[in-house]
């Protein structure tokens, strides 16, 4: 009792816990940055999960939704029995029986296999990560069905493709700002969830090492919050933006010119002249083509001669302005100029003043940013004492650092004019003289690769055959229009019209567009869907409440118009709701995966590295890793790489698949390339090693080579390493990546509009538009939708990004994370507010012209006057993820998508709200006015929609608290 | 209460990019060990609520376009003259002396939540299902511990930061990392009028400008 009076402590506040018995590691999951983890376990079960001390891209540090990765293992939306919907019942009523998997891949082997005979293409796979395409791609190629996909159309593909296009890599997993050694770094357009762990660790040392950090953005939230200036822009302007500083820098002759005229296509002449040929590439039959492809043999403007010259010749000084008539030879007489003459044009007019006025930063502002960017490139530039050879034989002994560095995202993407944008800054940074050197952008392996890689979609009816493999890649980059995806009929070959007419470079497929086309029967109907880990009747589609119906629409013989949905998921999103047939994924825990080279990996600037997840945990219920699933269909199905040349299944599993897997026989290259050969000796490069996946859990699941320092910069020309990346397989060629200042491949694609080109012609009613949008160079225009919206009346632009602490729709049934955002509120700029009368916190209308959502509105400083945003994905129907019926989610909560438009009659014609090249999304174009919702009206969200428990859900809505671990 | 060494966190406010990786990190540590359960209320109804030891506000300063958003972490300062200390009517609230950590014993603690109402920071919760007082206890358990390696044996929050905001150390010695900072960068206490001298100190925002040699140019 006395102890009770003594001031000394009763509680230890150090002991009496068990120890942790067990640590394992394996790589995260909750979001696509996939940092290196540990998971403590503690008598089995899970407690504790850090970053990894020793996984060299994140080094310990761990984010939000890593550190509450407990609680998505422990989430009530858990989906662990196959279930089947109940025959007669509709689709989203929620009515399942649980089924055996042996029932499941009878199901779909006999309904695939009867596909696969008849119409391949009646089978369309999409899915919502991008990082597994190596094995999702595979799968449909082999299948024979071109309707495959990831997200990166919905999402960004303009990023990608953009400067893919452009200087053969771009950011994110493809490459990056190299903020060790910049002292100038501008991020634009970049939401809060990218680029994640490895960004935040690289800013940080920036900003303490006094890096200068420009954030242009229309919000000032996350990253942007130390930046040490925000510079507001309005939303889609940002390719005026970079036409501007293009304007300034060429004005003030501020560009690395030695840099353009050896390393771009600069100086490469173009040939002026009507007719074929015209703002095309003239070439020099005498010269050697090096690359059959993308041939290399044109001519510069050599000033030394004054003659058109070989633009690979030793010594020439190719001229970066001015016209010239060919002189003797195969093209004389005709009128020719080096493509960057034509880039001074272009931006001739483009002044600060002109893009003031559409971007709403000052003229003054702009003139300085150029300034300042080309002091950092030219005045603050260092060398590094490397030495490297280049790919036409010459002996450098240093590189040259242009310390001005970018990074950017969506914000640049989401828009019908992001390719153009994203071509803008591309070329920009090309100007700047900073790709691939020391202090400005740097690739990551598998990049820099060709521009663009030499993979070609299906480009006829031939390439699709009964029980054959697709006779080309499911997605790929087109050169030529004869690349495109058409049948006989010049038809879109592809559900979702990529590669078509209406969407040329469509190099991430368009998967907002499939349920549509699939139900509309345009441009045919299909049989099976089958979607993995994408919430496509919810925050991945545009019109939301429109497709939800359309899945469920029937003819007229009560059939459904898409017959069969197969859903794949470890979580009950509004997506499971309307499936036939659901699959219960495990989690990242319970799962073997690889982040491969022949996909996306995680590759740092100085070598290629990837990684694996092994298991931490064994699979709750009856839940099956869906790559075990595909392996398992393959075998079923016979796919020729799943089969032995006697007829017999090929591979275990999925393990056995990874191990043994090789890209050709005996090619060497697989899906891992840590630990090849015969005794893990080999690297990137070797023959299966039975024991690699053992290597990499012994080795924090990860392999990373280490290039030598001759082959860390000027990739794109660098003899050793372009010999290196060939000889193991990293591309497929050795010649110089040249940047692509001026895009002839565009070109092409604009003569064939014009009819100035033998070869295919678009349809009559797109030829304007592809003459307009496909310019061989960079040009800023409005967002489409603006031709078809009165802006007076819809005076704001509405955008949407993703926080933090949450990655896509699925961190809501998470119970810590969902304590931090529970729902959203729309971010209008407070004095854009008050002058309508609306208080912070007011219930309010959002109506775009062709929707509306209530929700409440939040006060803020930190956005542009025109602006108005939400957190993305945070709003979802009453019960979806087994929240409660009441959760905030659902009842305060509120998802833009309603007010997003999938089509746009444009010129006479409907066509897909998305940019004219890629088929990207224009999901960030929505322009939307606000009004005060009336006091009588209840105070909750609207739409309001309904979701459904469905069986073998075993935590259920009476978890109480979470996180309990006694 | 004189302390030898004063254990604390030093927090750059120049590079926390609010992230919540402290916030989770440290509910997921403290859940599992010695502090823990932390108690989640509804959690997966309406309003959801629950125990945290470190959370992370946002605030905006100024007016559009002058303004400034910034990112603000926010748990117990363990300050050197506590006063929820003496307010505590039954000892459970108290400052070790060995390290300066300030701590509740849950097994005197009854809940009465007297110590919340004196911390003018707002760092101590009431565990609604343990109903005992609950705050930073800056992972003594992890920093005394035998178990983990000794480059681990400090707080979850600062191993998690991705932007390392959160700096560890002894604020007492001037050799510390902590205290090099503070005073390099001007770390500065919260509220400094309520005389409770945090331990905890605040790095501030440093702004790099265009260099004049732009200026001039333009």
């Amino acid at each position: 009792m006395f102890k009770l009076f003594s001031s000394a402590p009763v509680h230890d506040p150090i002991g009496k816990q068990k120890p942790i018995d067990e640590i394992k590691k394996t790589t995260c999951y909750m979001c696509a940055c996939r940092c290196g983890i540990r998971a403590h376990l503690r008598e089995g079960e899970l407690v504790y999960i850090d970053g990894n001390p020793d996984h060299p891209l994140n080094k310990g540090v761990i984010c939000a939704k890593g550190s509450a990765g407990i609680m998505k293992q422990k989430s009530p939306a858990r989906i662990t029995q196959p279930l089947l919907r109940k025959a007669g019942s509709d689709r989203g009523e929620g009515a399942f029986e649980p089924i055996s998997w042996e029932r499941v891949f009878e199901i779909l082997s006999e309904r695939l296999g009867k596909i696969r005979a008849t119409d391949p293409k009646k089978f369309a796979l999409f899915t919502g990560r991008d990082q597994m395409q190596a094995l999702t791609g595979l799968f449909a190629r082999q299948f024979g069905t071109p309707n495959y996909a990831a997200h990166g159309g919905f999402c960004s593909v303009n990023m990608a493709a953009g400067m893919i296009y452009t200087i053969g890599g771009s950011f994110w997993e493809f490459g990056g700002p190299d903020l060790e050694r910049a002292k100038l770094f501008i991020m634009i357009g970049t939401a809060e969830d990218h680029h994640s762990n490895p960004m935040k660790i690289a800013l940080s040392k920036f900003k303490r090492a006094g890096g200068r950090f420009i954030s242009i953005n229309p919000v000032r939230t996350g990253y942007s919050a130390i930046a040490d200036e925000w510079i507001p822009i309005k939303p889609g302007t940002d390719g005026a933006l970079f036409m501007a500083l293009m304007h300034e820098l060429i004005r003030k002759e501020k560009f690395d010119a030695p840099f353009l005229q050896r390393y771009s296509n600069s100086g490469q002449l173009v040939c002026l002249d009507t007719g074929p040929e015209e703002g095309l590439f003239l070439y020099d039959p005498d010269s050697e083509q090096i690359n059959l492809d993308l041939p290399h043999n044109k001519y510069v403007w050599d000033e030394k001669t004054n003659s058109a010259r070989p633009c690979f010749e030793a010594g020439v000084s190719p001229a970066l302005k001015g016209e010239y008539i060919m002189g003797p030879g195969p093209h004389a007489g005709k009128k020719v100029a080096p493509a960057f003459e034509l880039l001074r044009r272009q931006v001739a007019d483009t002044t600060p003043e002109w893009a003031a006025s559409i971007t709403g930063i000052s003229a003054e502002r702009i003139r300085q940013l150029a300034n300042e960017m080309a002091h950092a490139a030219f005045e603050q530039a260092f060398e590094l004492p490397i030495q490297w050879t280049d790919v036409w034989g010459v002996e450098h002994d240093k590189v040259i650092g242009r310390p001005v560095a970018f990074h950017a995202m969506r914000g640049l993407s989401a828009h019908s004019n992001g390719f153009q944008t994203t071509r803008g800054l591309a070329v920009l940074m090309s100007l700047l003289g900073t790709i691939d050197r020391p202090g400005g952008f740097r690739h990551k392996a598998p990049y820099p690769r060709q521009v663009p890689p030499n993979i070609k979609p299906p480009s006829s009816e031939a390439d699709i055959k009964p029980n054959t493999p697709l006779g080309k890649a499911p997605l790929g980059w087109p050169t030529q229009p004869e690349d495109l995806a058409l049948d006989n009929n010049e038809q879109p070959l592809r559900i979702d019209k990529a590669y078509s007419w209406e969407h040329p470079l469509a190099a991430h497929g368009l998967m907002h567009n499939v349920i549509t086309n699939a139900v509309k029967g345009d441009p045919y109907t299909i049989d099976t869907l089958m979607i993995f880990m994408a919430n496509m009747s919810w925050n991945s589609t545009m019109n939301t409440m429109q497709v939800r119906e359309l899945l469920n629409s029937k003819n007229a013989d009560g059939e459904f118009k898409i017959p069969f949905l197969v859903v794949c998921d470890a979580f009950q999103s509004e997506m499971v709701d309307f499936a036939d047939l659901v699959l219960p994924d495990t989690t990242y825990l319970e799962r073997h995966d690889v982040m491969s080279m022949l996909d996306r990996p995680i590759s740092e600037f100085e070598g290629p590295v990837d990684s694996v997840r092994i298991p931490v945990l064994p699979p709750m219920g009856e839940c099956k890793p869906f790559q075990e699933v595909l392996v398992e269909l393959a075998s079923r199905l016979k796919l020729p790489a799943f089969t032995t040349a006697d007829g017999q299944r090929k591979f275990t599993g999925y393990t056995d698949f990874i191990t043994r897997f090789e890209t050709a026989p005996d090619s060497g290259i697989g899906f891992l390339a840590g630990w090849r050969g015969k005794d893990g000796e080999k690297s990137l490069r070797g023959e299966p090693n039975a024991n690699q996946w053992q290597e990499y859990a012994d080795n924090n699941c990860v392999f990373q080579y280490h290039m030598p320092e001759e082959h860390h910069y000027m990739r794109n020309w660098n003899r050793s390493y372009l010999d290196f990346a060939k000889a193991n397989a990293i591309r497929q060629k050795n010649d110089p990546i040249m940047i692509a200042v001026y895009s002839d491949i565009l070109q092409k694609f604009r003569l064939a509009a014009q009819g100035k080109r033998p070869g295919r012609i678009p349809p009559e009613h797109l030829k304007k538009r592809i003459e307009k949008y496909f310019d061989p160079l960079p040009f800023w225009y409005p967002p489409l939708e603006e031709e078809v919206t009165d802006l007076n009346t819809f005076n704001l632009n509405a955008i949407t990004q993703r926080p933090m602490a949450m990655y896509h729709s699925w961190d809501s049934q998470n119970a810590w994370l969902r304590q931090i955002h529970s729902h959203n509120y729309l971010f209008v700029n407070t004095k854009t507010a008050t002058e309508q009368g609306i208080a912070d916190g007011a219930w309010i209308w959002i109506e775009s012209q062709w929707g509306k959502v209530k929700c409440m509105a939040r006060h803020s400083e930190a956005v542009d006057p025109g602006t108005v945003w939400t957190w993305n994905a945070i709003g979802k129907a009453e019960s979806a993820w087994s929240l409660a019926a009441n959760a905030d989610e659902s009842k305060k909560g509120f998802l833009l998508n309603h007010l997003i438009t999938e089509e746009l009659a444009l010129g006479g014609f409907t066509v897909s709200n998305s940019d004219p090249i890629t088929g990207q999304a224009g999901w960030y174009d929505v322009r939307v006015k606000l009004a005060l919702a009336d006091a009588s009206e209840p105070a909750e969200t609207w739409p309001q929609v309904k979701a459904f428990t469905v069986p073998g859900m075993p935590l259920g809505k009476n978890a109480k608290n979470a996180g309990e671990f006694e | 209460m004189k302390t030898n060494k004063q254990l604390a966190l030093v927090i750059d406010l120049n590079v926390c990019v609010g992230c919540h990786a402290c916030v989770t990190s440290c509910k997921e540590w403290n859940t599992q060990g010695s502090a823990g359960p932390l108690n989640d209320l509804h959690a997966y109804g309406e309003n959801p609520t629950g125990t945290f030891f470190n959370r992370v506000q946002t605030y905006e300063a100024g007016s559009f376009p002058k303004m400034e958003t910034v990112h603000f972490p926010k748990s117990c300062l363990h300050c050197e003259d506590p006063p929820c200390v003496p307010v505590c009517p039954t000892g459970a609230s108290y400052k070790r002396a060995e390290d300066g950590i300030v701590l509740v014993d849950y097994d005197k603690c009854i809940g009465c939540k007297y110590c919340a109402w004196a911390c003018p920071y707002g760092a101590r919760e009431l565990d609604e299902e343990r109903q005992v007082m609950t705050k930073c206890t800056l992972c003594v358990d992890r920093i005394y511990s035998e178990t983990l390696p000794e480059s681990e044996r400090k707080p979850a929050c600062v191993l998690a930061c991705p932007t390392s905001a959160r700096i560890f150390g002894d604020v007492h010695d001037p050799l510390s990392e902590a205290s090099i900072a503070i005073k390099e960068r001007g770390g500065y206490s919260l509220m400094p009028e309520w005389e409770t001298r945090p331990a905890n100190q605040y790095l501030p925002r440093s702004i790099m400008d265009t260099i004049q040699a732009v200026m001039d140019e333009n």
